[in-house]
Parts: structure tokens; sequence; C-alpha cells
């Protein structure tokens, strides 16, 4: 890669430097994010498919056992969303020889090859939820985050300086704004997050100069619009949320953004809003340029469980019955995973992802699971599997082309669901879930033709939804409490594992400077660089 | 106001020159039938840092003088807008907002000018705040009636399909337990007696706290030579075992595939296994029928 050199070398000449949007002369061309994911770790999921899935393999299942760490960072900072310092639950992006990430409040640029921060800024004290940051996205030599208080923060990404700040909306009405923005052509598309009212959900796209609004997107359709009908009434369809918290993926062919959105509210207390809540927990395919939607697939028709289906949609170039078809995956917290024809949203399968699941009354002909209206939360209690944490979460999947299979943490769990608002008018969430225990949690490999797993991991302690990433050099990593593990994808076998200060936060990645392959863990406050200790020529 | 959930009918009600303030039933927002308002709770106010007793007298003074156009709860009727939605009162700051509106009125909107003291509308203000406070914070909320089941049901289902009886006993171990827990912490803790039954995200398996000590999880370890250990699971993975001796030492092992053999034997593993087998109306009898043992 023609921009590989170390950015303390660029540094001392930053100030030379005259900016130029279309130059990209440090930064990230956007248009370097269509290729195959390999040296950098340019947007959040490694690259737009979602799959993190990274073609390196100077790091593989024979050497695998030789890694060593390169070196351990420690990160501080204020309101950092963790207790008494910074929680990083971003996964980190990796340009030029420079990791950047963040945590609520905080964003930093380190030096990938020795761990060293190179900028450090601070968000000045608000009163928004620290719950966590995902990450930041990059346009050239410009970053993007999003503040607590609900600002599109841009920096400079070779200074760390604030560019602009761009109120996304009311920090009062308390959204969380964790979600990482995701840089798809000239568009800045930024998700919002939080269910704690009855707020309306939408996501947009932004200007990267400007931040100006290019085009918005309202989760929810309002009077007029298709959909509606599936609301009792203007007021619950506009403020009926569909939170949009956890980036998607993209299709630079079919030139659609993929969306996974979170549950409707009141969260619990269904009463307001009967009938099947579009386009809530669903997955939709958007058009970056205009923001309008191509097709749906709801995933959890009128949701009373919390289970947004906001985790990662995984783009598969794969087969079906002998056809070459572009596919998209999820596996999705209500307990079902699901593959769809990316080109439509029409369904090829839905297969559950533990065996507890009690919720639904079958599937119908449409690939659609059906509630049973039994399982809702009531005033003494419905017993529902999974609990409001699902049988999976957001901490993002895996899918290996070269096994075919799919991985994902999950956790098979039961929870009481009370309803504690039975208002004919009931606001927030209306009601709460109260765990009952469980079996445990496992890691799950997938067969994507099938829906079934082809192997299975049970965690014999405590465990469930993990950050997975697969490479080239057949190799599965994933984490578990305080480990990181590798495993052989084919097989589930263990290959190697490591202990760090804390349990994984956000998912690894892997990245390659100066012909040395690392893999980048991160825990609590703390990056962790591994390589190996003789790589190869 | 695209936050105004009933605006335009209002507006409507009002060109029309309908009687807007006449009484008729209230449709929404009134207050449930134990008489408490699901947001009142001492959580909300405490969390909202509220003044207690001004809340408590803007409660009364609100129903008296707002509640029949914006509904009991405050959450909006036909003839007034919902208040815990508004940006009036998430946007205010100790009354700086609200309190003119209260005290002048919206004659536009078709609400009169109040006769209110500067107390009693901040009073009402400080009522209206824990309002909202408590719909956005899932930890304030009052459980409703839990007790719905049948106990004479729930005594046979006791001792008989649940077998519940093979290890638990009225008189014995359970003696008295209605009185010791409120319905929905009895509720949660016979079905899982380890933990778990606070706002939770459902999580199972070992790790959690026992509640007594017959119900610890115990571990065997043994090793190729034939030498075993065994005492109380500390934590368990792929990698390692630890137990607690009954000396209380603590013995960690490596382990590498099967080695060494490793028996884990959680008394509670029954409670988890029930939980595929329950029906919500044998959990609702046997919580009514625990209730009852005083």
């Amino acid at each position: 890669m023609k921009n590989k050199m170390n950015i303390r070398r660029l540094l001392p000449f930053a100030a030379l430097v005259v900016a130029s949007a279309a130059a990209f002369s440090q930064g990230l061309d956007p248009k370097s994010l269509l290729k195959p994911l390999g040296e950098s770790w340019p947007t959040y999921n490694g690259d737009y498919s979602a799959r993190r899935y990274s073609s390196l393999t100077q790091i593989n299942s024979s050497n695998v056992n030789t890694l060593t760490l390169a070196w351990a960072s420690r990160f501080s900072g204020s309101n950092g969303g963790g207790r008494g310092g910074v929680a990083i639950k971003a996964t980190p992006l990796m340009i030029n020889g420079v990791l950047y990430f963040s945590a609520p409040n905080n964003v930093w640029a380190v030096d990938a090859l020795t761990g060293r921060e190179i900028w450090h800024y601070e968000y000045p004290p608000n009163t928004g939820s620290t719950i966590g940051n995902r990450g930041v996205g990059i346009y050239g030599d410009w970053l993007y985050f999003e503040s607590p208080d609900s600002n599109l923060i841009s920096l400079d990404a070779r200074t760390g300086k604030l560019r602009w700040k761009i109120q996304i909306v009311d920090p009062k009405l308390d959204y969380t704004s964790t979600a990482a923005p995701i840089v798809v052509g000239n568009h800045i598309l930024v998700g919002i997050g939080g269910d704690h009212i009855d707020n309306p959900g939408f996501f947009e796209s932004r200007d990267p100069e400007t931040g100006e609004l290019q085009w918005k997107w309202n989760t929810t359709p309002r009077k007029g619009e298709p959909g509606f009908d599936t609301w009792p009434d203007e007021y619950a369809a506009e403020r009926g949320n569909g939170t949009t918290w956890i980036p998607g993926s993209y299709d630079p062919e079919l030139n659609l953004y993929y969306l996974g959105t979170g549950n409707p509210d009141p969260v619990m207390a269904d009463q307001s809003r009967k009938g099947d809540d579009l386009y809530t927990c669903s997955i939709v395919a958007l058009n970056p340029d205009t923001g309008k939607m191509a097709w749906y697939f709801q995933v959890s028709p009128h949701d009373t469980h919390d289970w947004d289906a906001t985790e990662s949609p995984v783009l598969i170039d794969g087969t079906i019955d002998g056809r070459p078809r572009k596919l998209l995956a999820q596996a999705s917290r209500d307990g079902y995973f699901f593959l769809l024809d990316r080109t439509n949203g029409k369904n090829i399968l839905t297969t559950p992802l533990i065996d507890s699941l009690n919720w639904a009354k079958g599937i119908n002909s449409l690939g659609v699971p059906i509630p049973d209206p039994a399982k809702y939360p009531t005033p003494d209690g419905t017993l529902v599997s999974p609990p409001t944490g699902g049988a999976t979460n957001w901490p993002p999947p895996s899918f290996d082309p070269e096994t075919g299979l799919f991985y994902v943490g999950t956790s098979t769990s039961w929870s009481e669901f009370y309803k504690t608002d039975t208002d004919d008018h009931p606001e927030g969430w209306g009601g709460v879930d109260s765990g009952t225990g469980g079996e445990g949690g496992a890691l799950l490999a997938i067969d994507y033709k099938t829906g079934k797993p082809a192997w299975k991991h049970q965690w014999p302690g405590v465990g469930g939804a993990a950050a997975m990433l697969t490479t080239a050099g057949k190799l599965l990593f994933t984490s578990n409490t305080d480990y990181v593990i590798a495993f052989d994808p084919a097989d589930g076998k263990i290959l190697w594992h490591t202990s760090l200060m804390a349990p994984s936060t956000a998912g690894p990645i892997t990245y390659m400077i100066d012909g040395r392959q690392y893999l980048l863990a991160i825990g609590g406050d703390s990056l962790y660089a591994f390589t190996l200790e003789k790589p190869a020529e | 106001m695209g936050f105004s959930r009933n605006g335009k009918v209002a507006l409507l009600i009002v060109a029309a020159g309908c009687a807007v303030f006449s009484y008729s039933p209230n449709l929404r927002g009134q207050a449930n039938p134990a008489g408490e308002t699901v947001e009142g709770t001492r959580a909300a106010i405490q969390g909202s840092h509220e003044d207690p007793a001004a809340v408590a007298r803007g409660e009364t003074l609100y129903r008296a003088n707002c509640g029949n156009c914006h509904g009991m709860t405050a959450k909006g009727t036909d003839r007034g807008s919902d208040l815990i939605r508004s940006p009036l009162l998430i946007d205010d700051d100790n009354g700086n907002l609200l309190a003119p509106v209260v005290r002048n009125g919206e004659p536009d909107k078709g609400m009169a000018k109040s006769n209110l003291t500067d107390q009693q509308i901040s009073d009402i203000v400080a009522w209206l705040h824990v309002q909202f406070y408590a719909a956005d914070h899932r930890t304030t909320y009052a459980f409703r009636d839990i007790l719905t089941g049948d106990p004479k049901r729930g005594e046979e289902y006791f001792n008989g399909a649940g077998k519940c009886n093979t290890c638990h006993s009225a008189t014995g171990d359970l003696a008295g337990i209605g009185a010791k827990y409120d319905a929905h912490a009895l509720q949660q803790r016979w079905l899982y007696p380890r933990g778990g039954f606070g706002f939770g995200r459902g999580r199972g398996g070992f790790g959690a706290a026992a509640s007594s000590p017959r119900s610890e999880t115990t571990v065997t370890v043994t090793l190729s030579n034939g030498h075993a250990y065994s005492g109380t699971l500390d934590r368990i993975d792929d990698f390692f075992v630890s137990l607690h001796d009954p000396d209380g030492t603590l013995h960690t092992f490596p382990r590498n595939g099967d080695e060494p053999k490793v028996v884990v034997n959680d008394p509670l593993k029954v409670h988890v296994e029930m939980l595929r087998k329950y029906t919500d109306q044998e959990i609702h009898d046997v919580t009514a029928y625990l209730a009852s043992l005083k």
C-alpha cells in the first residue's frame, strides 16, 4: 500500500500540509473502503461486508501458538464510561500505522507499532449517558464520533483538534449517542440509541465537510407513509422509536446500506402500540445517496422484550441450490438466525440459535417469527427465553468464506417479564425483566446454507455474546471472560489463548505494519497488541 | 408542536366553540385502581432530587387543577396534551418554562389562567419533573399485582407435578417464607435462588453467589494419578478449574481437554431444568402458595 508510512515520520510535516478535501494524502480515501480487508482496518467492521474476515495470513493456524505480546497500553480520560477509568467498547480503526478509537467523551490516536499515544481528545463535561461508544469513522484526514450529549463531532485526524460539532438531537430527550459513524462515499452515516423514553428513532446522513444534513430516515412511518397502518395512531408511530445504534453493512454494487433497527417504545407496555410496529426490529436496505428504503424484513413483529435487531447484518456472497446468491445473514437478539436475499429482502431460512426459545408460535410463510401474545409481559410476570439481553447481542459476529461458517456467541437463559405500566398510555419501558438463570453460553459456528451449527463450543463457566474475528490464516479469534482465544474455524479446536487484565470489551482486529501482522485485543481501559515471535519471511 | 399528542384535536375543539373545560369521564391517564400512580415511587422522587413534601402537595394540586385535561398521570387526554412528553417539561429548569404557562394559561389553545400561588405552581412543577424522571428510569418502576395465582393449585403443584417437595418443605426450609419477601422477590427467588432477581439481563451459569450453603456448586477434580480433590467451585473455564477445599484452601488445576477429570455438581441445576417445563399459571400458583406461608 502506498500509504504505509508511519505517522510519526509525518508529524513534523503535518503543519505544512495544506488541507485538501480531494487529496487524502495522509488519511483515508473512501474508495479504499471498497478493497478486501488486509493491512489496514479502516471502518467499524473492517470492510463494508461486516464479515470481520481479514485476508492476512502471516499469523496462521500453524504458528499462532508463538504469538507474543508486542505492547500493552492503558488509557485514561474523564467521563469515559469506566469505573474510575475509561471503558473502550469501540472497534479501533488502523490506518497508515495509526490506531483511532474512542470511549465515551474521549478519542485517541495511538501509534499502532508501539502503543504510544499520539494525541488524546477530551470532550467537555456533559450529562449524557456514558454507556458506551462504538468507535470513530474516518474520511480523508477527518474523524467523526458521537458525543454522549448527541453531537456529531469532527476532529482533524492528524492533530486531534476539533473541526466542528453539530447537535443531532436535543440532549434532554435522553437518547444515548453511541454509534460509530460509517463513511460511504461522501456520506457520514449517523445512528442513534436509547429507548428510555418514547422518542422518534432515526438514521441520517451528513456532509463530511460541513456536517450538514443530507437526508434523514425515520425508523417509523408518519401518517400517509407505507407501514403507518402497523401502528394504531399517529402518536404511537411517531414516538415508536427503533434505534440505530450499531453500524450496518454496505453493498457497493447494489448501492444499498443494510441496517438493523431497535425495539419499539414503550418497550414492554405494548397496549398503546398494537400492530407490527414497522420498521422497528427490522433489517432495512437504504439507498445511501437518498435515504430511501428499498426493502425491509422484520425479525420481531410487535416486539415486547427489548430485542433490538441491530446486530450486524453480515453480507455473504454464497451459493444456494447451486446458484450464486447475494445474501445477508443476521444472528438476531430475539434468538433466530435469518438468511435473506439482499437484493430484495426475501427470506431464505430462519432457524433458532438456542433451543430454549418460547416466545413464538411458529415461523410464517415469509420466514418471520409469529409472536405469542401469551408471552407478552404481564403485571404478574411471564417466563420468556431469551431475556432482554437476548440470545446474542451487539458484539459483532464473523463470517469466514473459506469454511462457509458464521461465528456468533450465544446465551441460553430466561427472565420473568413484568409489565409495570398498565395505563392506557404507558411511557418509557413500562416494565422490567428479572433474570431467572440459564444454562450458560456457547460459541456457534453456523453453516449459512442450513442455519444449523456445524460445531458448537459450550463455555464451561460464564459466556455469551462476544466479538469474533476470522482470518485467511485459518483462525477464529474471540474472547471468554479475561481470555483471548484462537480457534480452528473448521472444527472448533482451541489453538491458543492468553489472558488480559480485564474481559474483552470490543472486537479484536488485525492489521499489518512493515511486513508484520498484529492481533489487537481490547479489554476495559487497555489495548493489547500481539505478534509472532519470529515471523517467517 | 411535533411532540404534542392531541394538540390538533384540542385546537379543533376550541375552533368549534365547544365547552373545552366541561368535565367528562377521563379516558386516559387515570390513576390505577390501587390509587397510586405508577411513577409516584420514592425512587423517582429521590432520583429527580425534588423535595418529597413539595411533590406530595404538587400531586394533589395537579390532580385538582390540571388532571381533567392533561390526565391524572399527565399523559394527556383528548382535551389536553401529554405533559410528560412536552419539550416544555423536558427543557424546564425549576419552573422557568412551565410556571409562566401554568400561571398565564395558553388562551389560544383553550387553557385558562390559574389562580394558583407561586408556591403551588412550584409544587406542581416538582411533581411533573418526578413523572418525567420516573418514565425515563426503569429502576424506579413499581411492580403491580404479582399474586394472581391460586394458592391451593400452587400447593398441589408443589407436592405433585412440580416435585418441589423432593427437596423443600412448607413446614421446614420454607416455613414463614411468605413473610420474608415481597411478592416479586419471592417469585424470583424460588424460580432461581442464586441471585438474579434484580433488574436483570438474565445471566445464568456459574459465578453468582450462593444464597445458602446447600445451594453451593461443588466440584471434584481427579488427577491422572488417581488423586482427587473436592470442594466448592471457585471458577471453571476451558483452561483452569479452581476450588476451595473443606479447609478453605484454594486449589487451581490447569485443564487440557479431559485431563484432569472434572465433575461439577450444581444443586440448583434442577431449578434451571424446570424453566423449560413451567407454565406461567403454575409459576403464579406456586408464588401465591409460598406467599401464603406466613
